[in-house]
């Protein structure tokens, strides 16, 4: 496809757009769909042929609007009015109603301020444009970055601009994104890979989820940039395979793209050459992990290994690799269209740009949000959120999944960065949100997540195989109320040694929600032990007097 | 009778070799797609059978142990044929605070399953994932590929009734 036929298309479909007097919008991304928002939505399509409107009335399934609680979504009219709670049988009454007033039963109600204080980079037009269509997303000005690109920077501007962002990896460790691109770029070998991580292994977190569903183009437009800048001709996505929906929105994207010439050989007729491949995951959290992940698209057990060296330097099949999380791709294309200083003018002084959260827990409002880094964790809880469900208090918000830690009621006037999160024992991670009431018991919370860092642990380095299944062990006895103090003394002990020595990040910070909720919620931790009570009644207890009789 | 039964079990045995032999093909029987080919298997066999891991094994000629080994490091891959329908319990954070744990309780006290088991009279298999990303409807299940969510659990046990009882 030629440059002008490339024009030509996103005329022609915002030509066709244009001619709709009105809109219906479906939500499809997974949390509506499995509201039933796929069959609303041809119930939907199935009246408006019924009404001959066709020509009048266009029905789309977007994107992730964000407020999953409320799901299925409509947005009627381009935001004149947005439905939630839709059922099937409302199908004929929104057709209907579609020139007249809203229908008031279905409509949000204004004072949920969830929309409010977001900013959306990452997941602009996420929810505007037909998930499953490239002439929409040409039409919104889609792969146009790309061209501009290719054809009026050389790779060298181009990172300049993403060094000028100051954009780092979104995955959790925050790495400059800047650097690790020119890293690569000054590689020398025979070949080099893009990968896109999207291996969404947190427990909690489904915001790459959540794009890969809505926007599956400027994820591949993100990479195809990406493979330009660092000199790359061959890029993988590596997906859950938990997540099928995703899975087949990227598959029809990539067979899309490859049909228009917009990835592929001699892309928009420019000498650039890049190609997409997906690869599944398996369901092994260990392979969220860089090295571990290439480990696993190279057909082995995903086993991390020691590095340096880096990715960067050799990678998958021993060339240099480009890594980067969903989110860091999703941020490319804005920062190509807009320029690196506008995307630095967002966040905070080391913290730049937006980030994307999974709000989910006790909280009214859950769902998918985006807000610049520097915001307050209350403003994200208790405004966009909702605050805590009825008849509830706050206890704490956990965030970085098993490597983060529970941050409590006294710390929530902290500003969201990457710096911030980590000097309280927390971190970033990826974006998940989880926040507790009263009803949740600390130290079983921290069980849960040993848990889990205990079964997943690949089992390769011995502090990490055998420290958390100790440390399991001994939250086991706390929660069973037959520990002593020299217990506690030891697990902290554990923390440390097992922070200190394991191989790769998942071992690192496995400690992280039990240092966190030991520091936060200690009181909890000597109720099991001194007073065999647990304060949130969940963990159940059998005292010494109840045994005897 | 009993030829033509066991001539369709055979032409069936080969038409799922046949999309197996597909994806080993167009990755060019390279060792490396070794999880792609199990993908292919788990999904047309339902589990990853021993004939097809023998198979696999030598069309990709990967050591069998190292198959073996690969198969059993990743927790999508069963070795375990399935229940005919089968209920996938979220396990992640946010389903867990919001009450997983009476879930996995109920089912075994009205199905006595435990999970990663399958029921004695073959309907159920019930397995647990660790995060199935729709964090938003919490508690969430998975009935036989449909995701559905915010159950308590007596709600759940009637719609897996309902769910085994259609298939009779």
């Amino acid at each position: 496809m030629t440059y002008e036929e490339f024009i030509q298309l996103g005329e022609e479909q915002r030509k066709k757009n244009g001619q709709y007097e009105h809109s219906i919008d479906v939500c499809v991304a997974a949390a509506c769909v499995s509201m039933q928002s796929d069959k609303i939505k041809k119930s939907i399509e199935d009246e408006v042929k019924k009404k001959e409107l066709g020509t009048n009335c266009r029905v789309r399934g977007v994107g992730c609007m964000g407020l999953c609680a409320e799901g299925p979504l409509i947005n009627i009219n381009n935001g004149k009015s947005l439905y939630c709670n839709v059922k099937e049988e409302d199908a004929q009454e929104i057709v209907s109603t579609i020139d007249k007033e809203p229908i008031e039963r279905l409509k949000l109600s204004a004072d949920v301020p969830f929309f409010d204080h977001q900013l959306k980079i990452a997941l602009e037009d996420s929810c505007n444009i037909d998930a499953e269509s490239l002439d929409d997303y040409l039409a919104h000005d889609g792969y146009e970055a790309l061209f501009d690109v290719l054809t009026k920077m050389s790779p060298g501007e181009a990172l300049q601009e993403i060094v000028k962002s100051g954009l780092r990896g979104r995955g959790g460790g925050g790495y400059p994104t800047g650097l690790k691109w020119s890293t690569v770029q000054i590689a020398i070998t025979d070949k080099k890979y893009v990968i896109c991580n999207a291996d969404e292994g947190d427990p909690g977190a489904f915001m790459d989820r959540a794009m890969l569903e809505s926007n599956p183009h400027k994820i591949l437009e993100g990479m195809a940039i990406a493979g330009y800048v660092v000199g790359a001709d061959q890029g993988y996505i590596y997906i859950r395979a938990e997540y099928p929906l995703a899975i087949k929105r990227l598959r029809n994207a990539i067979k899309q793209a490859e049909r228009k010439n917009l990835l592929g050989i001699n892309i928009l007729g420019t000498p650039f050459n890049f190609s997409v491949e997906i690869r599944l995951g398996a369901g092994a959290f260990v392979c969220g992990e860089e090295t571990a992940l290439i480990a696993s698209i190279e057909g082995q057990r995903g086993s991390p290994r020691p590095r340096p060296p880096y990715p960067a330097e050799s990678g998958l099949w021993e060339e240099s690799t480009l890594i980067n999380n969903v989110e860091t791709f999703a941020n490319i294309v804005p920062i190509m269209k807009k320029g690196g200083e506008w995307f630095a003018s967002v966040g905070t002084e080391k913290s730049k740009g937006t980030k994307v959260f999974a709000l989910a827990g006790s909280i009214k409002n859950t769902g998918l949000i985006e807000v610049p880094m520097g915001i307050s964790l209350r403003d994200v809880v208790f405004e966009i959120g909702g605050g805590i469900l009825e008849g509830r208090k706050f206890k704490a918000v956990q965030t970085g999944g098993p490597s983060g830690g529970c941050i409590p009621e006294s710390h929530l006037d902290m500003p969201i960065d990457y710096e911030s999160l980590i000097t309280i024992g927390s971190m970033m991670g990826s974006g998940g949100m989880i926040v507790m009431d009263d009803s949740s018991c600390m130290v079983d919370v921290a069980k849960f997540f040993m848990d889990f860092c205990q079964s997943e642990s690949c089992g390769k380095c011995v502090p990490c195989r055998v420290g958390t299944a100790q440390m399991h062990n001994i939250l086991e006895k706390i929660t069973n109320g037959n520990a002593g103090m020299h217990d506690l003394q030891l697990l902290e002990e554990l923390c440390d040694v097992v922070k200190n020595t394991s191989l790769c990040g998942l071992g690192q910070s496995a400690a992280n929600p039990i240092l966190s909720t030991i520091n936060f919620f200690r009181d909890e931790y000597l109720s099991h032990i001194q007073d065999q009570h647990c304060p949130a009644g969940v963990c159940k207890i059998k005292k010494e007097e109840e045994v005897i009789s | 009778m009993e030829l033509t039964a066991k001539k369709k079990a055979e032409s069936t045995k080969d038409k799922r070799k046949k999309l197996v032999d597909a994806t080993m093909r167009r990755h060019g029987h390279a060792s490396h797609a070794l999880i792609e080919t199990l993908h292919s298997v788990q999904e047309v066999y339902g589990y990853l059978e021993d004939d097809a891991l023998h198979y696999v094994a030598q069309q990709l000629r990967v050591p069998l142990s190292k198959v073996y080994g690969v198969a059993t490091f990743y927790h999508f891959f069963t070795l375990k044929p399935q229940g005919e329908h089968t209920c996938v319990i979220c396990t992640g954070t946010a389903c867990y605070i919001k009450g997983v744990p009476a879930i996995l309780q109920a089912i075994k006290e009205n199905y006595n399953v435990d999970a990663g088991d399958t029921s004695d009279d073959g309907k159920l298999s019930v397995l647990t994932a660790r995060c199935i990303g729709s964090c938003g409807l919490a508690p969430a299940v998975v009935l036989d590929g449909e995701v559905t969510g915010k159950l308590e659990p007596d709600t759940l046990i009637e719609r897996i009734g309902r769910m085994i009882k259609n298939d009779v």
